[in-house]
């Protein structure tokens, strides 16, 4: 162990941490608005990642299918579910949200996808098609038990998982995929190589933060999608949409997750199942942050990141081992220092 | 009303008792789990996509074959055995693709007194000798190529990184027990886990050790992980790959890292180079042609050759069988035993088999060759 291992390990880490911060985000932003545990939080990046691989190589992605038929079959429940109210303005808008976003997005693949096209439009095009699927999952599987607790609705995640890996598998095979990368751009700082890539992770983790926390704590939109979290009715009664707010949040973690696939799939293949374990990492950050706070998030993140790629040089065995235990003492300090907080049963 | 349901639910919960009553020794049946799903899909796929190319008759019996997945889980994979054994009353077990859930079916097997084959290579207790028998070749037959290759170059030191499983394990102790013998050291031994996307620790503790050669002791494209990332990191010795990594996959995840690779295969992945006498030149030539018009050019796979291979076993063994018992009977699988152990040099695609009471691979020098890799393209080495 020398100088030169510790640093390059020291960026290793802290590069898989700022993608497990990206997770860790999208976890609390969903739990903070609709207090769902987002276990499918890796398949979106799983679904992100294959996307913008699939187009990169010129083929169409079966997410763009899997996309209209999710929305599809949310347009069926939503008409049932307003058949006692038909006007037209509801039709439209739940025909506009929920069919034509993925059919455009899947006329749009395969016309304007492809590997000829430039990154950013694979980019967008992958951003498209895999948010929507945040939701119309939460339309298909949430909506309709959003009162529930807290465990129903990770039961429920749990489901959601298995579902959605096994769709993956489906669509895109066991052989993973990797894409090029967006730049080649590369600088030497001492024995460090930072790549175009790794920037781009860093500069993305940072601004989401930013960005997220300005959102929640200074917009009106935020503070009601926090609001929805604390008390259903009383979100209503005051007038929020809580539904509204579900879906928004449903779809930001998509695509957060979107995002931080596509940032890592030029850098390591991805399998259909590799999403999962990246997710599970995130979800370590997630928890040491509490479920509620962003900044903790990414510094848990990060931590965890580098404790993973250290524990992997001295002790490769117990590596996952190592990892996963971290979350015992802090579960362990903040279930005897937190005061319990009975929730608010509607 | 409720009457008439009644009486009909019991006619229809009768048929198939009375169905089964005269079909009852007129086929051979067949149990197989492949983990079709999670991590070792890649393995399991290919394997299943093999039994369509297999005979559906043997000696004029059908063979009714049922495959289920057990998604690499050592559990799924006991409790798809036990159902095979109690329900199906199978005259043979087969299964599964990777090391763990293949020692689960194998106990089951041994216990309940089924023949049964493994596709995945597995570390023979006295327990397990009895009834299992194992299609790979085994990891001591394949290392052998691998370390005479590396004494022949001069490899004084090696490093190794595997698996964090019983895969990885079985690598790490057959290079303990054979290498030091040939004068090869062993400095580094990392290991990963199957699902991960990144080996960086590992890979910077082994080019700070600096062996000679390195072995990667890893199976399907997972095996490309630590290769690309050796080569990035600046290690310019050669990479030596397992026998598990040999698939058209492996040079299009690793990409140019691949190239220079030495790596252990079964014959079943250059037929053609093969001379006309070698008995499994047919065999693979026939799994091969009939696999890539189906999936593809390149599509070829030595684990769509151990299914294949287990039925090449079976057109051999059955007969015999089939003259001392009727299938479905405890002395059927009895027989089945026996011929297995009396039946030599059984030819098929991976290899020519010859089994013994202690010897449950079967296989010798003609079941694996070395190849490498040029311009992105398998070559054998001589």
């Amino acid at each position: 162990m020398n100088t030169t291992i510790l640093l390059l390990l020291a960026q290793d880490g802290i590069t898989n941490g700022a993608i497990y911060a990206l997770l860790g985000f999208g976890l609390v932003l969903v739990f903070a608005v609709t207090r769902v545990i987002l276990i499918p939080q890796g398949e979106f990046i799983t679904f992100g990642a294959l996307t913008y691989a699939a187009l990169s190589s010129g083929k169409l992605p079966g997410t763009a299918e899997l996309a209209c038929a999710l929305g599809f079959v949310a347009f069926c429940m939503e008409m049932f579910s307003i058949r006692h109210q038909f006007t037209t303005g509801r039709i439209v808008r739940a025909a506009a949200l929920y069919i034509l976003a993925s059919a455009l997005a899947l006329v749009l693949a395969q016309f304007a996808g492809g590997d000829t096209s430039s990154a950013t439009i694979n980019i967008a095009l992958s951003l498209m098609i895999v948010s929507p699927i945040g939701l119309y999952l939460y339309r298909i599987a949430y909506q309709p038990i959003a009162h529930a607790s807290v465990l129903v609705l990770l039961i429920a995640s749990v489901g959601v998982h298995l579902a959605l890996q096994g769709l993956a598998l489906l669509f895109f095979g066991a052989e993973g995929m990797r894409a090029p990368t967006i730049t080649d751009v590369a600088a030497s700082i001492g024995p460090l190589r930072v790549t175009g890539q790794t920037l781009a992770v860093y500069i993305i983790t940072v601004s989401l933060i930013v960005a997220l926390w300005l959102f929640f704590g200074h917009t009106v939109y935020g503070k009601a999608l926090r609001a929805t979290a604390v008390n259903r009715i009383g979100a209503r009664l005051v007038g929020i949409r809580t539904v509204l707010s579900g879906q928004i949040a449903f779809m930001l973690a998509a695509g957060i997750g979107a995002i931080s696939g596509i940032l890592i799939v030029p850098m390591t293949t991805i399998y259909y199942d590799s999403g999962f374990l990246i997710g599970l990492k995130g979800f370590i950050a997630a928890i040491v942050g509490g479920l509620a706070s962003y900044p903790l998030t990414a510094a848990a993140a990060v931590a965890v990141g580098v404790v993973e790629a250290f524990s992997s040089f001295y002790a490769s065995n117990f590596k996952e081992v190592i990892v996963f235990a971290l979350i015992l003492p802090v579960l362990l300090a903040r279930s005897l220092s937190a005061p319990t907080i009975e929730e608010e049963k509607d | 009303m409720k009457r008439i349901v009644f009486a009909a639910a019991a006619v229809f919960a009768l048929l198939p008792l009375s169905a089964r009553a005269g079909d009852e020794g007129k086929e051979v049946v067949i149990g197989i789990t492949l983990s079709t799903t999670g991590p070792a899909a890649a393995l399991g796929i290919p394997e299943r996509n093999a039994l369509d190319f297999v005979p559906k008759e043997i000696g004029g019996v059908k063979l009714k074959v049922m495959a289920l997945d057990d998604g690499g889980d050592p559990t799924n994979a006991t409790n798809n055995a036990r159902r095979f054994v109690t329900e199906a009353n199978a005259d043979i077990i087969m299964g599964s693709s990777v090391t763990p859930p293949t020692i689960a079916v194998s106990t089951v097997a041994n216990e309940a007194g089924v023949p049964h084959f493994g596709f995945a290579p597995m570390p023979f207790t006295a327990a397990r000798l009895k009834w299992s028998v194992d299609l790979p070749q085994p990891i001591p037959v394949v290392g052998r190529v691998l370390y005479d290759h590396m004494k022949k170059n001069g490899v004084k030191t090696v490093g190794f990184i595997g698996y964090s499983d019983s895969y990885g394990d079985l690598w790490m102790n057959d290079l303990k027990a054979q290498a030091p013998a040939m004068g090869i050291q062993i400095v580094a031994d990392e290991r990963y886990a199957r699902a991960d996307t990144s080996v960086t620790g590992q890979v910077l503790k082994l080019v700070a050790a600096n062996p000679d050669a390195i072995l990667v002791g890893a199976s399907g494209t997972a095996a490309a992980l630590p290769q690309v990332e050796l080569r990035e990191r600046g290690y310019k010795g050669p990479i030596y790959q397992s026998h598990g990594a040999a698939s058209m996959d492996f040079i299009r995840i690793a990409g140019k890292a691949a190239e220079g690779v030495f790596m252990a295969a079964g014959p079943v992945m250059v037929p053609e180079g093969q001379d006309d006498e070698a008995l499994t030149k047919k065999p693979g030539l026939a799994l091969d042609t009939a696999y890539e018009t189906k999936y593809g050019p390149n599509s070829r796979s030595q684990f769509a050759a151990h299914s294949y291979d287990a039925f090449e076993i079976l057109k051999r063994v059955l007969p015999v069988a089939l003259k001392q018992a009727s299938p479905g009977t405890p002395e059927f699988r009895e027989a089945i035993r026996k011929a297995l152990l009396s039946e030599r040099e059984i030819a098929a695609s991976q290899g020519v088999y010859n089994f013994t009471e202690q010897d449950r691979n079967g296989v010798d020098e003609r079941s694996r060759i070395l190849l490498t890799v040029k311009h992105g393209k398998y070559q054998v080495v001589n």
